[in-house]
């Protein structure tokens, strides 16, 4: 085990996870976790930092069983929190269908969809919940399709056996998170709830080793200011755009975790990643984002590339036996409806090897020529005609005439803060909720399961297992002349003076390209030990010269974007540096995580249960982070190896 | 392409504002129109200026953060399209276009061409939303929900809350994002208990705001990106009149 | 905010005053085409609407009552205008650099129904001078009406008979936004209906421009005199 960029330090353990039967073990938490009195509540503040799902729904929640709330969101309201972007459903153990599904199958499907590398007490609660969820969703307004018979429809979602995927045409995330918004709203006009749009969290304030506050920077007037609380909660959402490229919001970004992981936060599993493989590709340097695609188009296109090296003939113009339908021939039994890290490398493997379509050779044909042969025009475009308009708009391209193009791109980031059971982190007093928290996917998350986290995380969990910890406050009265506190604002202060006096030349985005580049090449889909060392060496020279040229433009006083963005790509360039060492370490491959020395003979991902059947918490140590194991025990579902051919 | 540009430029709230004229070439048809604004801010920065600052997001059409007048038509020429998704071969080489702020005033501009759209939260707080404290919902399946009025809801629910509405009318007006919300949670029947206070609340709301009235010009949905219809406008009118009705 | 100060509120008020005088111009349109059956009959027209009810009712009292309400309506009416526009113009203080094509589906509705309503009221205020109380028409009796609809359209007062037709442009246009507006604002039609009352209101500006414009051009022209 390579141990030259870090330390190993003691194991973790999640000391709140109950024992005994599984789907006992919720029931006994909340059973055994202490309850605030109703008149004690309105003496107890709690910040939430983010309105997306896990915020949002977390805040409301609070707000109505009597917290005071401070709640922030860096955007400009809090309903465009990037969970509104999520396409596809939101899964739920309802067995509305009668097709075999129930808690303990989604419980089961979840840790072998996550490779096996999450924790078995909190998949299955999650399963639990799931269905309390669409029962809130629904008494919430939340517009759900229907059948004829007015009840709810459900899909069948990424492969899954079962139809157990709620949805609301291709804009699920979107009505979840209206509905947590407007919950939300109604708690701030209640005035439980102190709303703070356009304010970005750039610290967090720990006094006697308890999270008590954070410092936030007010976006229209760039002014400081100290929010001082009994108890954090970050819901700030995942880290892809440390890719530059992905299919997240322009302002996701990890300052808000990374600030906390510096003060002591672990950071636990940062090189899951999961990348989607239905992307429109990228068509220049211009390039700022890539879309998604929904994964149901694999249902029905098929996936190709031309079998000559460099054929840059029309796609209509090549015969059919000059063709290869990579997927379809390397996994007879699932096809294109092999998962997203399978589907995903493929990809890449054939671009790699010279077979690439479109600009730069970073595509791959996604064929609806035999769909249409076979079904008609009329009932491909019922099904994905939104979908086809929407690549029109972006490509120019017809794609009932001209096969799509597709590219894998960064979509999810399974990784995130480490918290036990009850959604703590390591440091008293922070919790932290959503795609923030590496909680229950393992290595790699099952489609329609991050809405499921989000809202489950927010509306059940935390407003259940924060009292327990709240039940010990109000905690001693601070003030902003606390030397923790002035300290922290410094901090914030001196950074944002750093950027405004560097006398740079290059733009943050030049940076954050550029670094983007590096993640994607070396710590993207496939992962080397050789990669990853080039890596850390280039991540470290390009951070060296940010510091040294990056030049922001402005004031400090007033509405910055690119200041904000300089503070993020900061951020970025530590967690790049810490995933590649994650990567590096863990020598086996799972889930998200493809090292190419772990592989089969045919290419297929190779786990190691016997030296990595643990989850890795980084504790933050500059250059030399140090990790800290935490033992991963099977006892419901035994680990297999994953098998698609 | 070639393209001359004029930005209203204003440096925050209570500065005085301009349109400035910009040259920029070597624009690619592929690119977005908000990517052809960050390779003019790359420059611009690169020159020592101050870049255009401007709202956005998810920059995939759903988010409601973009924003821009584009030529006098919010979200630019291409029907049902936000400015995000609004791509340069729209355009022509040599044109000159014209890139404004939302301008209304219960949206005050910021700074250049972001402005501050809190109004539309404030008109949810005073009743768009649905009662529903967490943990008291009764199973999903209790109350069936015909297909119909499960997808006219639908149809309202699409709203993103983006102002292209606001900024289109002549009047200032918010009604049609007010409608869409009146007409979901109408159309719902976990929404008629609050059905009278709710639009009672949010006209006021509006009003209190500073949007103006309605007079059905219908700019509002011609501009909309999700294609909310001016139905709801008459869906907000009925309910408002029998609300006051019953509250008279 | 009392619910009926509030924009929809007034706007409620603006149209269902609106609607009454709709129902007034149609009546007066059908009325005014009297002229067409010559002196005696248009003349006993109006003398029968004032007295209508008689004796029961005292005289008059059907076109006083009428009168009670066109003056309340007209008042409602221009009230809620004036209130609504000023808070439009507040609504919208800053004009765009850049002119569009308008896409809506009542384009231009904004400035044909304000200006057009300038016009109108300028209009009415000269009408009434003209043929109500006489003052700049030669024709004083009050019992003949037809007499002073001749003379107010007489060729040689050519600019009236263009500033009337002036004025009809202005009716029809907020006639053609105007009533379909209304029922929008009172009823809140569907798709379906609106468009079918969106046509109703075009076939009813022209019905009433064309019903109103054909006795000054008549008489201007000499078929009526
Ligand atoms: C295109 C796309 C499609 C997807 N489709 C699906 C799907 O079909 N099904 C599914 O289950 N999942 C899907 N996902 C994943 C899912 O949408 C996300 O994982 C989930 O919504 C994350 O929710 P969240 O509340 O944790 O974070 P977010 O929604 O990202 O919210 C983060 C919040 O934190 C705030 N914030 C962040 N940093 C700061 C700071 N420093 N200071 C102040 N505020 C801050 C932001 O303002 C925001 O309010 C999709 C993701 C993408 C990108
Ligand atoms: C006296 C002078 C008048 C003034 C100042 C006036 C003014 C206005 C204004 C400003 C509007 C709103 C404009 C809009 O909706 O865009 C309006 C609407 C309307 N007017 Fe008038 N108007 C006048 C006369 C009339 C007359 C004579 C009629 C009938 C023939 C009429 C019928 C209507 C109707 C039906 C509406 C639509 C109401 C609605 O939109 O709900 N108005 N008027
Ligand atoms: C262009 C054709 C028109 C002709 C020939 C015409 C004719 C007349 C006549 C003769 C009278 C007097 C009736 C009487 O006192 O017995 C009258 C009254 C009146 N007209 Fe017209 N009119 C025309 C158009 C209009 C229009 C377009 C309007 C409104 C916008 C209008 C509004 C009125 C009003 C308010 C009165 C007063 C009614 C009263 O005395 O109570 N007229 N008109
Ligand atoms: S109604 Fe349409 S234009 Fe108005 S806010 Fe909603 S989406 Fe935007
Ligand atoms: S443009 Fe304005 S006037 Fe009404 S119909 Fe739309 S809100
Ligand atoms: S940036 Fe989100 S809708 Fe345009």
């Amino acid at each position: 085990m390579s141990t030259d960029y870090y330390r190993e330090g003691d194991p973790v353990a999640d000391t709140k996870a109950p024992e005994g039967p599984i789907a006992e073990r919720w029931e006994q938490r909340r059973f055994s976790g202490r309850l605030v009195n109703p008149a004690n509540r309105r003496k107890l503040r709690v910040i939430v930092v983010g309105t997306g799902l896990a915020g949002a729904s977390a805040a409301a929640t609070l707000g109505e069983l009597g917290y005071r709330v401070a709640n922030y969101c860096f955007q400009d309201s809090a309903r465009r929190a990037h969970s509104i972007a999520a396409q596809g459903g939101i899964n739920a153990a309802k067995n509305y269908r009668n097709d075999g599904d129930s808690v303990h199958r989604l419980f089961y499907d979840t840790v072998k969809g996550g490779d096996f590398r999450s924790r078995e007490s909190n998949v299955h609660r999650l399963a639990e919940v799931s269905t309390e969820i669409i029962d809130q969703c629904v008494a919430q307004g939340v517009p759900f399709a229907r059948e004829y018979g007015g009840l709810l429809d459900n899909r069948s979602f990424g492969g899954a056996q079962v139809s157990r995927t709620f949805y609301a045409r291709g804009q699920t995330g979107q009505q979840l998170l209206l509905g947590a918004y407007q919950a939300l709203q109604r708690q701030v006009a209640a005035g439980t709830v102190d709303l703070h749009t356009r304010h970005e969290m750039l610290e967090l304030v720990i006094v006697d080793g308890k999270a008590r506050g954070i410092i936030v920077r007010d976006l229209v007037t760039g002014e400081i200011s100290t929010e001082l609380a009994d108890a954090v909660v970050l819901a700030t959402g995942g880290y892809g755009n440390v890719f530059f490229l992905s299919t997240n919001a322009k302002g996701c970004n990890v300052t808000a975790s990374w600030r906390a992981h510096r003060k002591g936060a672990y950071f636990a599993n940062p090189c899951y990643t999961q990348i989607h493989p239905t992307c429109i590709p990228q068509s220049g340097d211009h390039q700022s984002k890539l879309t998604l695609m929904s994964e149901s188009l694999r249902n029905d296109g098929r996936v190709w590339v031309p079998a000559k090296r460099g054929d840059d003939r029309h796609p209509a113009d090549i015969p059919e036996a000059e063709r290869d339908y990579y997927l379809e021939r390397r996994y007879p039994a699932f096809g294109n409806l092999v998962p997203r890290d399978i589907a995903s490398r493929a990809a890449k493997v054939a671009c790699d090897e010279g077979h690439g379509v479109g600009p730069g050779g970073l595509g791959v044909y996604l064929d609806f020529a035999d769909a249409i042969k076979r079904l008609g025009k009329k009932a491909v475009e019922a099904r994905y005609g939104n979908l086809f308009d929407m690549y029109e708009r972006i490509t120019g391209e017809n794609p009932y005439e001209r096969p799509m193009r597709i590219y894998p791109a960064v979509h999810y980031t399974m990784g995130g803060l480490w918290v036990d059971y009850d959604l703590s982190s390591n440091i008293p007093g922070l919790f932290v909720t959503g795609e923030a928290n590496f909680s229950d996917h393992g290595a790699n998350r099952l489609g329609a399961s991050a809405l499921m986290q989000g809202l489950s995380d927010g509306y059940f969990v935390l407003p259940n297992t924060i009292s327990d910890y709240l039940a010990d406050g109000p905690f001693e009265a601070l003030d902003e002349d606390h030397e923790a506190v002035v300290a922290a604002r410094r901090e914030v202060e001196d950074r944002i003076a750093f950027f405004l006096n560097n006398d740079g030349d290059r733009t943050v985005d030049s940076f954050h390209r550029e670094l983007g580049k590096i993640m994607w090449e070396y710590c993207g889909m496939e992962r080397t030990d050789e990669g990853l060392r080039k890596a850390i060496g280039l991540i470290r020279d390009l951070k060296d010269e940010f510091y040294k040229r990056v030049k922001v433009t402005g004031k400090a006083e007033e509405l910055n974007q690119q200041l904000e963005k300089a503070g993020r790509v900061a951020d970025f360039f530590e967690l790049g540096e810490l995933m590649c060492i994650d990567a590096l370490h863990r020598t086996e491959s799972c889930g998200g995580h493809f090292r190419a020395e772990s592989q089969t003979e045919d290419g297929e991902a190779r786990r190691d249960d016997e030296r990595f059947s643990y989850v890795a918490a980084w504790e933050y140590g500059g250059e030399e982070p140090v990790l800290h194991k935490e033992a991963l025990e099977f006892e419901y579902v035994k680990p297999t190896q994953r098998s698609y051919k | 392409m070639k393209l001359s540009l004029r930005i209203w430029r204003q440096p925050d709230a209570a500065t005085k504002g301009e349109m400035v004229s910009y040259e920029i070439d070597e624009v690619s048809e592929d690119a977005s129109f908000l990517e052809m604004l960050d390779v003019l801010n790359e420059r611009l920065i690169a020159e020592g200026g101050d870049p255009v600052a401007f709202d956005h997001d998810c920059r995939e059409g759903i988010c409601g953060a973009c924003s821009l007048v584009i030529d006098g038509q919010p979200h630019g020429p291409q029907a049902a399209t936000t400015t995000c998704q609004l791509h340069m071969r729209k355009f022509r080489d040599g044109d000159q276009i014209d890139i404004e702020p939302w301008r209304a005033g219960a949206f005050p501009v910021v700074k250049d061409l972001v402005v501050d759209r809190s109004a539309f939260d404030q008109i949810i707080q005073a009743g768009g939303y649905i009662s529903a404290p967490t943990g008291t919902a009764p199973d999903a399946h209790a109350v069936p929900i015909p297909k119909q009025d499960a997808d006219a809801a639908f149809a309202a629910a699409a709203c993103i809350g983006c102002g292209a509405c606001v900024a289109a009318c002549p009047n200032g007006s918010g009604m049609l994002f007010m409608g869409a919300k009146v007409a979901h949670l109408g159309l719902t029947p976990q929404g008629q208990p609050e059905r009278a206070t709710r639009v009672l609340g949010m006209v006021a709301a509006h009003d209190e705001a500073g949007f103006g009235g309605c007079t059905n010009v219908g700019e509002c949905a011609a501009a909309c990106p999700k294609e909310i219809g001016l139905d709801v406008i008459g869906q907000l009118n009925r309910d408002f009149r029998k609300a006051a009705a019953r509250a008279a | 905010m009392k619910p009926w100060r509030s924009n929809i509120g007034l706007k409620i008020a603006m149209a269902v005053s609106g609607v009454l005088l709709v129902l007034f111009i149609i009546a007066h349109m059908a009325g005014n085409l009297h002229v067409f059956e010559g002196r005696e009959e248009m003349n006993a027209y109006a003398a029968g609407l004032r007295s209508f009810g008689e004796p029961l009712l005292p005289h008059e009292s059907l076109l006083w009552i009428m009168r009670i309400g066109l003056i309340a309506a007209v008042a409602v009416h221009i009230w809620s205008a004036v209130v609504l526009t000023r808070r439009a113009l507040h609504a919208r203080p800053v004009r765009y650099a850049s002119k569009k094509p308008a896409r809506g589906e009542s384009r231009h509705a904004v400035a044909t129904m304000r200006w057009g309503a300038v016009v109108i009221v300028l209009f009415v205020v000269w009408h009434l001078l003209d043929l109500t109380w006489r003052t700049v028409n030669p024709v004083k009796d009050i019992h003949d009406a037809y007499g002073a609809v001749v003379a107010a359209f007489d060729p040689d007062r050519w600019p009236v008979t263009v500033f009337y037709l002036l004025a009809l442009v202005a009716l029809g246009f907020h006639l053609r936004h105007g009533i379909w507006s209304a029922v929008q604002t009172i009823a809140g039609p569907n798709t379906k209906w609106r468009k079918r009352t969106q046509a109703i209101s075009l076939a009813v500006a022209v019905v009433v421009v064309a019903g109103f414009a054909i006795v000054p051009l008549a008489v201007t022209f000499g078929l009526v005199s």
